[in-house]
């Protein structure tokens, strides 16, 4: 639950910011007039609203893989819990969706400098990456089935698959708008600001997604275990 | 915002929202059923949420029937009765309340209230009510498997939910959970929409200080919702996995009815916290559009500004990040750590305090008011009297040490629907009442109006306030039958069954509403645009019903805050939010 | 405008109500009476404000009712007022929370002298488990279980071997000492419920949970279970039997032990087989 309390301070924090730069705390809500902007930083152009959209979305991704971790955290406390062994392929995966992640940026930065050749390869090799990454954690995931650590043996083996599974199913959802992107670049020849903004919302959702996977490795590899402890500590 | 008005003189800058590209429907499938327009999803929602919301009246007949007159019913045996209870608990709350608040008034009045064209994802909108839609008929499907659905009970605890101690063990439960997990992906669709809309679409001058009160709600309610709402799916997925794949996640190792599980080592309470994570902040999911809608129908009503706006909007926001933290206050005898029970008292009796005062800035709003009692003004009193009573009894539930004898009981039963049950309902149809002009174009006809609320709303009170007293007495919940008890007294049965005939009355009720909905449609008196003569936005389309775009060639331009009403020095006693302001009027 | 009055008549027939119910809490039989005064506070307080709260929307209700000519005052907030009556709800609000708390406190912290018994549900009854000569309760496990051992407690376990093992759903408990209730549960969720006690608690299987109450009224009560556990549930019944320290101590003597009813079972068996 301290995940939980970590992941709400930092959401409630930054709303709470948000709030206050919208002017809710302010007290002139009852002038009458015309208001020549509703925003503090009315000078600049707005967000487009799918980067906003996306934003949210991250927030909801967030919260759902902060209470997976702390049910992790939670359940591992009984003491039939039993973490698998990890394959080695998931050190040369995080290495893969870190690249895949770079390889968007640099797709990014080469949208921003309307370079179509480059944003074109740039995503192709993301996605490359990015598969290849999904392929490796099916063969983690083969790995572990043939030495028989099944799902039903011990619920640490269950939270493997569960976590990894609903990251992969994430970055498969990913795929589908990387898909997109790439498409558009190819057919539109020439970088739009559409464009642009496809391909920073995917570079953002990468990033986020490497992040997770960090943190969830570093939990299935053990590195995570003073968290839970501190966890426990805090609950009992 | 002390720079944001500007001098009447200067001419106004540009537009900040740009007109975004609108979806136009090219044929009757895109206009009416795979539509995209805001309004008609709403509409499409509505629907669809109050015919599963019949079906669950339905059923709370059935349970009814069976505590008034247990084993009269022959098709009412104990599996039917169980799977009764959580198929009515879980349609209620999950699939007619929260869809209907979110998905119908959500998708109706947001962009209409401030000022935007449409959703800002139009597409995604749709796909929302599909996944929802899809997720009902699953829920519904599982009449139709062996087992029939699941007799879990609304809260599902494992172990018994995917046991065969319990009805519907063999598909019922599968079903229900791949509802579940099916809603919450079509209402994130629709969350991410509600919320993106208010943050990008407000029109130029609706600051967030001048939103009206409903749109603070449902957006309050979104914003919960999106970060409640992961804990069921997590809990939902987790539980599948026990019950398809034969995981531990939840199930510890048990022996059921002499035969010895698989399962080892799982956590029942774990799934608890992971559920009441989402079933706390569901309550005010529910709870906070109700609140706004009702400011808004006491204001119009009342042609006063509701009292304490600021105050109003902090206690929402207060309220959002309260119910939080709070619920383990379902849990306070659920064997987990009791020290939690301190920290959950204490966060759970503090939401009290901004809920009372929304409460009494609602009271205050009528004072020196000119309050008309028209259909909506008495559903929404009707509100606070049911709101203020299943309240505070939410503080003997909440104050830990009295939740003990009480919980489990017929208390607990009768609070949360005296609280979310009548409560947002009479909102619903309230809101139902106040808005029907706007969206037929027609009036609702106020004689039929006004004997179905008195029908439905002293009817409910006099349902749920008396079955306080059979909790306070000790007889406890999801009992198919009592049987002889000793503590139990013989009069306990007769007060059952004055529940049960009232509650088939006040049911079938139900049907006056139904035939003055459909009836206006044809016969209601032409309404104009604004028939309540109200301030805020949506009432000023230059069309009624709205059109395609809701606002013709210009977005309008707001000039003040949604509740300018009886203004002194004003001509009349509204004044619309993009009229502009006539030099030397007052200005508050 | 009636509608002021009906509202009114709402109150009053609450309050009607409420004083005529013959529905009441059933007389205590345990310590927790703490728990019925703080119920009792509770409703004195927010039954004040029920009626203050809707008795003042009835007089506004009446008196600022539309009549010709009327127009409503314009006042967007009054901070003063908003802040006094957020003043007065969080006293109220301590004043029902901090009895509340210290009863808690008393509710988790066992007394040191309490005697521990055990109660294990399984779908759809109630066994009990007391120490025996040593007075202590052996380990147990759901591993345990098999047809001469229903309650899973573990035979290795010497501890184990005097316990008392009660098996008709009948529980003697002597007036005026403190009990710790051990709960245990072998297959789902079930809940400990005397409503003459007050004290309930969930019995979550793969944990052992607990509470605790000194029976103060000599008597024959019912047990329920209070957390939905399959169809069984509302059968799920047990008594309880309060009785004086002399006729517990004559009850004690004639239950069975742990490890005569695994002879006797075993000799049943036997016989079984043989025949």
């Amino acid at each position: 639950m301290s995940v939980m309390g970590l992941f709400f301070i930092s959401i409630f924090s930054f709303a709470m910011l948000w709030l206050a730069r919208q002017g809710v705390f302010a007290s002139h809500w009852l002038e009458e007039g015309d208001v020549a902007h509703y925003r503090p930083d009315a000078g600049k152009e707005p967000p487009p609203p799918a980067k906003v959209g996306l934003a949210i979305f991250l927030a909801v991704a967030g919260c759902l893989f902060s209470l997976l971790a702390a049910a992790f955290f939670m359940r591992g406390d009984a003491p039939d819990w039993q973490m698998p062994p990890i394959p080695g392929v998931l050190w040369l995966n995080t290495l893969l969706l870190a690249g895949s992640s770079v390889a968007l940026q640099l797709a990014l930065v080469a949208a921003r400098r309307a370079n179509v050749e480059r944003v074109k390869t740039a995503l192709l090799v993301g996605a490359a990456t990015a598969g290849l990454f999904l392929i490796g954690q099916i063969w983690a995931w083969r790995e572990l089935l043939e030495l028989r650590f099944f799902a039903s043996s011990n619920a640490a083996n269950a939270f493997f698959y569960l976590l990894t599974g609903a990251h992969a199913l994430h970055l498969i959802g990913g795929l589908a708008a990387l898909a997109r992107t790439t498409d558009r670049v190819r057919g539109a020849g020439r970088v739009t600001r559409e464009l642009t903004t496809s391909v920073e919302l995917c570079a953002i959702y990468w990033h986020f997604l490497l992040f997770v996977w960090l943190l969830m490795f570093a939990m299935l590899i053990g590195w995570a275990d003073g968290f839970g402890v501190i966890c426990r500590r805090l609950l009992s | 915002m002390t720079d944001a008005t500007v001098p009447q003189n200067v001419a106004p800058p540009p537009a900040e929202v740009e007109d975004v590209e609108l979806y136009h429907a090219h044929s009757w499938i895109t206009k009416y059923v795979f539509c995209q327009d805001a309004k008609v999803i709403a509409i499409q929602y509505a629907g669809t949420a109050i015919t599963v919301g019949i079906l669950a009246l339905v059923l709370s007949w059935l349970i009814r029937l069976q505590l008034a007159f247990p084993g009269a019913i022959p098709f009412i045996d104990a599996t039917v009765y169980y799977q009764s209870v959580t198929m009515h608990g879980m349609i209620m709350v999950v699939y007619m309340l929260t869809a209907i608040f979110l998905g119908g008034f959500g998708n109706y009045l947001i962009p209409l209230m401030v000022g935007a064209r449409d959703m800002v994802f139009p597409y995604v909108n749709m796909l929302s009510y599909w996944v929802y839609l899809i997720a009902t008929l699953v829920l519904v499907a599982s009449y139709f498997v062996p087992g029939g659905p699941t007799g879990a009970g609304w809260t599902l605890y494992p172990p018994q939910s995917i046991l065969t101690g319990t009805p519907g063990h063999e598909w019922g439960i599968i079903l229900m959970l791949v509802s579940l997990v099916l809603f919450i992906v079509g209402f994130t669709m629709g969350g991410l929409n509600y919320i993106v809309t208010v943050l990008q679409a407000r029109t130029r001058g609706m600051t967030l200080m001048r939103m009206p009160l409903t749109v603070w709600g449902i957006f309050a309610a979104a914003v919960m919702a999106l970060l409640a709402f992961p804990g069921l799916f997590v809990a939902g997925v987790m539980l599948l996995l026990d019950r398809t794949l034969g995981t531990s996640f939840f199930m510890p190792s048990l022996v059921e009815l002499g035969e010895r599980k698989d399962y080892v080592g799982g956590s029942p309470i774990l799934f608890q916290h992971l559920f009441w994570f989402f079933g706390h902040p569901e309550v005010y999911i529910v709870a906070l559009p109700a609140f706004g809608v009702v400011s808004d129908l006491i204001s119009v009503h009342a042609r006063k500004n509701i009292f304490g706006y600021r105050m109003m909007v902090w206690a929402i926001i207060a309220i959002g990040v309260l119910s939080m933290v709070v619920w383990g206050h379902h849990m306070y005898v659920s064997g987990m750590d009791p020290w939690f029970g301190f920290f959950f008292a204490v966060t759970t009796l503090a939401i009290a305090v901004p809920t009372a005062l929304k409460v009494y800035n609602w009271v205050l709003t009528l004072w020196h008011a000119d309050i008309h009692f028209t259909t909506p003004m008495l559903f929404a009193l009707g509100f606070l009297v049911t709101f203020v009573n299943g309240g505070i009894t939410g503080l003997y539930l909440g104050n830990v040490i009295v939740d003990v004898p009480l919980s489990a009981t017929l208390f607990v039963v009768a609070h949360f629907h005296m609280v979310m049950g009548i409560a947002p309902v009479l909102v619903i149809f309230g809101a139902i009442y106040h808005w029907y002009p706007k969206i037929t174009g027609r009036m609702m006809d106020e004689r039929l109006g006004k004997i179905h609320f008195w029908i439905t709303f002293l009817g409910a009170y006099a349902i749920f306030f008396p079955m306080h007293y059979l909790g306070v007495l000790g007889m406890p919940r999801r009992f198919y039958e009592m049987g002889e008890t000793a503590f139990v007294p013989a009069s306990a049965a007769t007060l059952n069954i004055f529940i049960t005939v009232t509650a088939l009355a006040v049911g079938v009720a139900q049907a006056i509403f139904f035939y003055n909905l459909f009836r206006s449609l044809k016969y209601g008196a032409p309404a104009g645009g604004n028939p309540w003569r109200a301030a805020s936005l949506e009432w000023q389309t230059p069309e009624t019903p709205p059109g395609h775009g809701n606002w013709g060639k210009h977005l309008p331009v707001v000039y003040r805050w949604p509740y300018a009403y009886s203004v002194p020095g004003a001509p009349e006693d509204y004044l619309p939010q993009n009229a502009p302001p006539v030099a030397g009027e007052h200005s508050p | 405008m009636y509608i002021a009055f009906v509202m009114v008549l709402v109150v009053a027939g609450s309050i009607l109500f409420h004083v005529l119910s013959p529905w009441r809490m059933t007389p205590i039989a345990s310590n927790w009476g703490f728990i019925d005064d703080t119920m009792g506070l509770t409703f004195l307080v927010t039954g004040t404000g029920f009626v203050a709260v809707i008795l003042f929307m009835s007089y506004c209700l009446y008196r600022f009712r539309h009549v010709p000519g009327r127009r409503a005052a314009y006042e967007p907030e009054n901070q003063k007022l908003e802040a006094w009556l957020g003043i007065v709800t969080t006293i109220a609000v301590v004043i029902l929370l901090a009895p509340g708390l210290l009863v808690w406190g008393q509710f988790i912290t066992v007394p040191k002298d309490a005697m521990e018994i055990e109660a294990v549900g399984a779908q759809w009854n109630w066994s009990f488990r007391l120490a025996g000569a040593d007075h202590q309760l052996g380990s147990s496990d759901v591993r345990y279980i098999d047809t001469t051992n229903s309650l899973g407690l573990s035979p290795a376990d010497p501890k184990g071997q005097d316990d008392l093992l009660v098996t008709n759903g009948e529980l003697h408990v002597p007036l005026g000492k403190p009990i710790k209730v051990l709960l245990r549960s072998i297959d789902v969720l079930h809940d400990f419920y005397v409503p003459e006690i007050r004290a309930k608690m969930d019995l979550v299987p793969g944990i052992v949970t607990y509470f605790w109450f000194t029976p103060t009224k000599i008597g024959e009560y019912e047990i329920l279970c209070a957390a939905f556990c399959g169809t069984g549930h509302p059968q799920m019944r047990g008594k309880m039997i309060i009785e004086s320290e002399a006729d517990f101590e004559a009850w004690q003597a004639a239950q069975q032990t742990f490890e005569q009813s695994r002879k006797s079972a075993a000799s049943q068996n036997k016989r079984a087989s043989a025949q």
